[in-house]
């Protein structure tokens, strides 16, 4: 029942049954009296009718007053005995609640006090004792952590859905590069790995992986090279890690920055390509015209004219390509080199894997020389194998492919074979220069880009008896590096350094909404503003971000951008946010940090305190910026009121103190996104104690609140 | 009886002089300045080694050399294959598809001539 309801009830059975008492007392007063008198005594009540009504309602005062002094001592104190005991319970510990009700009550009061000193107490050793059982463990971690931070490669931990697990802060710099911060953002746990490195890759590497652990080589390894979008290139090193089952569980990513060493290397062989193909044939017409002046001094005039001619205009021919080779590729680093050394029998089983996936062709393995190694694109050159398997396939009926391999040493020759089909060179050439395409999978590289790319060539070759195949022939890597053979560790030693369980469920394909609040990724996100009304013009001064992941706040993973407003700031606005004009010059504009900041909160659920008014301001700039804040958004004062539904002020400062909560940083955009981050993750077990356990039940309960009426 | 031999290059500055180098040495010199030109010109003239330059018109080299050696009438003719690409690849490929010799530009005349007399006189 609502207090209200129940006051005013009160009130009325009190009031009922005092004038019901007087009225009982006229009625017994006046049954055993003469009819004169009683009509005397009538008479007497009608005259004093005035003073009658003043005495009913001085009795319904009465009775308020009474109420009124009952309810607050008795009803009100109580509700907000329990209400404090929820808090100390859920929230607070250390919180010791009052009253100011009757004595009673602060009985009762007490009495609770007792039991959460207890509580606290036993509270307080337990967590002792998880404490030093939990002492050996960090100290592992610690230890890891100062060993991850003493690699100088860069190295990231994902889960099999990519998801980062762990990351050093070399990974995070490799990755960062230009965009301060926001970019280097990008790199943080829970974060899918596949925003950093190009999806098919690790998909690729991954395969090879398989491959690898099936053919039981240890360790497994495998390395590509991969370009990040501030166009470093990175030479990764990729091992798995499996869990305590022995199933495959990730991928350990150790990074290393190449972009100088692969740069060079390919503007080196550019260079000789183009000298190559471009001068020999200027420097061949110079020669042949200047040994035939040589050998034959009897020539005619004109002939020996027409020769002299040829040497003047062949050797300015040739100056100009020099000139335009060196100007050409002088500066030319070009990303797209992802040539790494591997084993052929390696290439060759991915390649078989791919082919039988997707082509559904049998393919064996013939005579293939296990020493061979090849410097290769390991992705691009499975994938023109694929696309050469299906077009023998779709055009000539091929079944079934076999894979072959043998060396001189300098070159390997690759052969790609079937039996029946009479495929010529001309279709050959025709396949060599379309995009590849196999069934939906378009690539922009041709056969013959690949080719170049590896400095490598292809023709039919027929070898008889209906039996042909294409013939690879692509550079042998220069040195055969050692398989590394690493004294094994037992594997099911390596994962205890990590703290992975939490990541395991993150796999459940849930509806978003009916997933748990404490499993959410979260954003708590704040704004400082010129002014209050964006519709008015005002505008985003300074947003600040931090993550929340598994009921963590991650306090190194944070988003802190100061916006040119593009217009003056008000003096009043200053005084709250502090910042003052000459701090935004030079600043981006808003258009430029939204991306950002929308890429640092992609899946997930924002969080902000009062959160209607930011997102109004997000919002309006949507359009311009180009992209849409479509996540859930929850709000720490609907949340607030929703769990305390007694208390009138919900301000950050007021909810921060009830839920002891330190105050730190105030009014700035991440000091208070912290503070809401710190706040949401203590409203959490008070919204469960309600009944509020999923995303959708969270929402529904801040609709419900009074502030959720209030228009902003 | 002068032997013949087809020069099949589209470079005029080359040409000229590979054509007055193969007369003076007393052969009876053909030019085709594409590929499809040149298979005509073997066809017609049936001649006794042809210099294929690897990049020309409409058939480059290495088809022309492939559909000369799908011809057992052809079998007889020598190919020497000319070309400004000299990596290890290229060269292979040529000597794959039947070319009796692979020579990289910038070469010597003298060399030139001997290696054609060569391979005529082994015939």
């Amino acid at each position: 029942m609502k207090a209200r309801v129940k006051f005013a009830l009160w009130v009325a059975v009190l009031y009922v049954a005092a004038l019901g008492a007087a009225a009982a007392l006229g009625v017994v007063l006046g049954a055993g009296q003469p009819a004169e008198d009683r009509e005397a005594l009538l008479r007497m009540l009608a005259e004093r009718a005035p003073a009658l009504v003043f005495v009913a309602a001085f009795l319904l005062f009465v009775c308020i007053g009474a109420v009124k002094w009952l309810f607050a001592r008795y009803v009100t104190a109580v509700r907000a005995l329990a209400e404090q005991t929820r808090v100390v319970v859920e929230a607070n510990q250390a919180l010791r609640v009052s009253t100011e009700g009757a004595r009673e009550v602060a009985e009762a009061a007490a009495a609770i006090n007792r039991l959460a000193e207890a509580h606290h107490a036993l509270r307080r050793d337990f967590e002792q004792r998880t404490r030093e059982s939990g002492a050996q463990l960090g100290e592992e971690r610690n230890r890891l952590a100062a060993l991850m931070s003493e690699l100088s490669e860069g190295v990231l931990v994902c889960n099999a859905e990519g998801r980062i697990l762990l990351y050093n802060e070399q990974a995070r710099a490799l990755f960062g590069a230009g965009r301060g911060t926001a970019a280097a953002a990008l790199v943080g746990l829970g974060r899918s790995v596949f925003t950093l490195v190009d999806r098919d890759q690790i998909a690729h590497a991954m395969e090879k992986l398989q491959t690898l652990v099936d053919a039981g080589e240890l360790p497994p390894i495998t390395r590509f090279v991969a370009a990040t979008a501030a166009g470093r290139l990175l030479r990764v090193r990729a091992a798995p890690f499996v869990d305590s089952g022995g199933a495959a569980a990730g991928v350990v990513l150790a990074l290393e920055d190449v972009t100088g060493l692969l740069g060079q290397e390919a503007t080196r062989r550019k260079l000789l390509q183009a000298l190559a193909a471009d001068a020999r044939a200027p420097v061949a017409n110079i020669r042949a015209a200047a040994e035939n002046l040589a050998s034959f001094p009897d020539m005619a005039t004109e002939r020996r004219a027409r020769f002299v001619d040829i040497v003047a205009s062949e050797s300015q021919v040739l100056t100009r390509t020099l000139n335009e080779a060196l100007r050409d590729y002088a500066d030319a680093l070009k990303a797209n080199l992802r040539l790494e050394d591997m084993r052929v029998l390696d290439l060759l089983g991915v390649a078989r894997q791919r082919i039988e996936a997707t082509l559904g062709v049998a393919t064996r393995l013939v005579d293939v020389d296990e020493a061979l190694w090849v410097r290769v694109d390991s992705f691009a050159f499975v994938q023109a194998l694929a696309f050469l398997g299906a077009r023998l396939r779709d055009d000539f009926g091929v079944r079934a492919l076999s894979l072959s391999a043998r060396s001189d040493g300098k070159l390997i020759e690759l052969d790609l074979g079937w039996t029946g089909a009479n495929v010529v060179n001309d279709a050959l050439s025709a396949w060599e220069s379309v995009p590849m395409q196999i069934g939906p999978e378009a690539s922009p590289l041709s056969v013959r880009d690949v080719l170049d790319r590896h400095g490598g060539e292809v023709w039919v070759k027929a070898a008889g008896a209906g039996e042909a195949s294409f013939r690879f022939l692509i550079p042998a890597a220069e040195v055969a590096p050692a398989p590394l053979r690493a004294p094994a560790a037992p594997t099911e030693s390596r994962p205890e350094y990590y703290d992975f369980d939490l990541f395991r469920s993150s796999g459940t394909a849930t509806a978003q909404q009916e997933r748990k609040l404490v499993e959410i990724t979260y954003t708590a996100f704040d704004t400082e503003t010129t002014g209050l009304e964006p519709s008015a013009g005002d505008e985003i001064i300074s947003i600040g971000a931090v993550r929340i992941v598994n009921g963590r706040m991650l306090k190194n993973e944070v988003f802190e951008q100061l916006v040119d407003p593009r217009r003056p700031l008000n003096r009043e606005s200053t005084r709250i946010h502090g910042i003052e004009a000459r701090a935004l010059e030079g600043q981006p504009a808003i258009e430029q940090v939204l991306p950002l900041f929308h890429r640092f909160c992609e899946d997930t659920v924002l969080v902000g305190h009062n959160a209607a008014f930011d997102m109004r301001f997000l919002e309006l700039k949507e359009a311009s910026a180009g992209i849409r804040f479509a996540q859930p958004v929850l709000d720490t004062l609907l949340l607030s009121a929703a769990v305390h539904p007694a208390h009138q002020d919900h301000r950050l400062e007021s909810i921060a103190e009830r839920l002891g909560v330190r105050l730190i940083g105030r009014h700035t955009a991440l000091g208070d996104a912290l503070l809401t981050g710190e706040i949401f993750l203590k409203l959490i077990p008070l919204l469960a104690e309600r009944g509020v356990i999923t995303l959708r039940q969270a929402l529904q309960a801040s609709r419900e609140t009074y502030y959720a009426r209030l228009q902003y | 009886m002068a032997r013949k031999v087809l020069i099949a290059d589209d470079e005029q500055n080359i040409v000229i002089s590979l054509e007055f180098l193969l007369k003076r040495e007393g052969f009876e010199v053909l030019v085709a300045a594409d590929g499809e030109a040149a298979l005509q010109m073997i066809a017609e003239h049936h001649p006794d080694l042809v210099l294929l330059d690897v990049m020309m018109p409409k058939r480059n080299g290495y088809e022309v050399c492939q559909r000369m050696r799908e011809r057992p009438d052809w079998r007889g003719i020598k190919i020497i294959m000319l070309s400004a690409k000299g990596r290890d690849v290229e060269v292979s490929k040529g000597v794959s598809l039947g070319a009796d010799l692979y020579v990289t530009k910038p070469f010597s005349n003298a060399e030139l001539v001997a290696q054609i007399n060569a391979l005529l006189a082994a015939a």
